[in-house]
């Protein structure tokens, strides 16, 4: 087991403290909304697709570091990458954090994101971690609204 | 010898009903409670509690969250080992000695919490599986057998969720409306308001004696007079209570008084309803099945007088016998020094918290038990929890199952630590300095 400490890196706590692509789309084409009931996360994302690329892409809401954190790098990593692409990264995410993938070799499309690999010992803490990812998901197939339950 | 092994034999050749020595009291001092009596041996008494020197990545584990469960003293645990290695079997069955035995242990165990808090009758001690399934079973016969279309519920705005559901379940299937005795920002209930909220369609109150969020005490028994005035019945959700001060229910004068088991150094799965005779008689049974019945027949069966009717089913036996002992446990310490002790805890920590920079403590009602909820400026709840955690120390992040309080005082949720009466200043020290770490972390 991992000193939690280990997990909040200066990355994750600088984009908590100032997280990008903070807002939201007016114009958008996809949009949903993401709550995890455990800890009362909420996140509203906003995404412009246009030729299958994500054009643009915003989130509001609140939430813990760990939430805040990965919705922003999130937002970072798949602005102007093609729709299939952020669906492929959200599934290796997803894998990373339960423990289910070996970050790095096993996620060749996270890049930094693998700083997130540390949450997997925070069992607690992976829903924080996923809830933009599966908003994102959502909002990719058209659905409203996202849980983590 | 396995930690099994250990515990078996140290309860083994000791005869059903030996008295056991109670910790941090010698057996020459009497367990009577007075004013004069010494401070609780607090090194005595964890060494009861095999958790507490448990090491969490390296660290001692610092228990702060026993208002989300009580530890259980090893005397406990030895308590319920004993009955499922010696005597198991079911109770009110047959004839044999063993059957006799066992229900003889899960009697006596009733016959003890009627006397801890003041019961008339052990007719009026109700087993159940805890709080919220003794809220249940009030809202399901008599709130079905007094509440109608039209009518309404008064509830406290600082319930859990387990004094909320319930009601807000039976209104839904009545037509009732759920009305809400507003608090004070600093977790006080306006009493001034109760005059107004409880109306000729009032069927019964819901109020909780202790917030396990906020720590406030509420005036329970200047409520149950109230009410009574204009002939409305109380419910009181005790579960934070009863660990914590003398319950009386006479005294009280509370229709209803529930708790659980496993917040009073007892195991889990196990609670208590008490009823006044009066409307336990009144009540339709809930559970239909084995052991609530006096006779049955194609045509037609008769019930059990109560408590018997509410208890279908074979019960948790062990659970029973553990709640037995872990009421003589603290009965040994005695409530009063165990509220005492905590008491000073709370001061100290609050004292220590609150002259941190940004933290900002909710609950400051004059009369608060030894629960704090706190929220760091720019940090959520949840961190603080993790960080906490990975120092440790064990404390609840989140909403605390009550919901309408994070609205209420608008935040989304808080870190709370509850202490217990084998926590030590030192490790509210510890507490302290952990969370310093954490606002040094997120500057």
């Amino acid at each position: 087991m991992s000193d939690p400490r280990e997990l909040y890196q200066q990355v994750i706590l600088e984009h908590n403290k100032k997280p990008r692509n903070f807002g939201k789309l007016e114009a958008c084409t996809h949009h949903a909304e993401g709550h995890n009931p455990l800890c009362g996360d909420e996140l509203d994302l906003t995404l412009i697709i246009e030729n299958g690329l994500v054009q643009d892409i915003k989130f509001q809401g609140s939430g813990c570091a760990i939430d805040v954190a990965s919705a922003s790098l999130m937002t970072g990593a798949v602005k102007g990458k093609p729709v299939a692409e952020a669906e492929a990264m959200a599934e290796q995410f997803r894998g990373m954090v339960r423990g289910e993938l070996e970050p790095g070799t096993q996620t060749p499309l996270l890049g930094k994101l693998t700083l997130f690999s540390g949450v997997k010992d925070l069992p607690s803490r992976v829903k924080c971690a996923v809830l933009p990812w599966a908003t994102l998901h959502a909002a990719l197939k058209g659905e409203a609204e996202a849980s983590t339950e | 010898m396995t930690e099994g092994d250990r515990l078996l034999a140290t309860t083994r050749d000791v005869p059903p009903g030996t008295p056991r020595t109670m910790p941090g009291q010698s057996p020459a001092i009497a367990p009577v409670m007075t004013t004069t009596l010494p401070p609780l041996d607090i090194a005595a008494i964890r060494k009861d509690f095999a958790l507490l020197s448990r090491v969490l990545r390296g660290k001692p584990v610092i228990y702060l969250d026993s208002a989300v469960s009580g530890q259980m003293p090893l005397q406990v645990i030895e308590r319920m080992v004993k009955y499922e290695r010696d005597e198991h079997t079911n109770v009110h069955r047959g004839v044999s000695t063993l059957s006799q035995e066992a229900t003889d242990f899960y009697e006596a165990a009733r016959e003890k919490v009627r006397r801890f808090i003041g019961a008339g009758s052990i007719r009026e001690i109700v087993w159940t599986r805890g709080t919220t399934e003794s809220i249940n079973l009030v809202a399901q016969t008599f709130g079905r057998m007094v509440v109608k279309e039209g009518d309404e519920i008064l509830l406290s705005a600082m319930e859990h969720h387990a004094n909320i559901v319930p009601w807000q379940m039976l209104a839904q299937e009545k037509g009732a409306t759920i009305k809400v005795i507003p608090m004070t920002d600093t977790g006080e209930l306006i009493l001034a308001s109760l005059d107004e909220l409880i109306t000729d369609r009032t069927k019964i109150v819901g109020v909780v004696h202790i917030s396990n969020v906020l720590g406030t005490v509420n005036p329970v028994k200047e409520i149950i007079a109230m009410a009574h005035a204009k002939g409305v019945p109380v419910l009181v959700d005790g579960a934070q209570a009863v660990p914590h001060l003398q319950v009386d229910v006479k005294d009280l004068d509370a229709d209803f008084y529930a708790f659980s088991g496993h917040k009073l150094s007892g195991p889990t799965g196990i609670g208590v309803l008490y009823g006044k005779l009066a409307h336990l008689e009144a009540m339709p049974p809930w559970h239909g099945g084995g052991s609530m019945i006096r006779s049955v027949t194609w045509e037609k069966t008769t019930y059990l007088p109560a408590p018997g009717k509410f208890e279908a089913g074979t019960p948790p036996i062990a659970a029973a016998i553990g709640l037995g002992a872990a009421i003589d446990y603290v009965s040994a310490l005695g409530i009063d020094r165990i509220a005492a002790h905590e008491h000073d805890l709370l001061l100290y920590a609050t004292e220590r918290l609150s002259r941190i920079p940004g933290l900002r403590i909710l609950g400051s009602a004059k009369e608060k038990a030894s629960v704090i909820s706190f929220v760091v400026e720019g940090i959520h709840p949840h961190d603080m929890g993790s960080l906490l955690d990975g120092e440790g120390i064990v404390v609840r992040a989140g909403h605390h199952c009550a919901q309408p309080i994070m609205t209420r005082l608008k935040v989304p949720a808080t870190t709370r630590a509850s202490f217990a009466y084998f926590n030590t200043r030192e490790e509210v020290d510890f507490l302290v300095s952990a969370v310093e770490k954490a606002i040094e972390l997120f500057k």
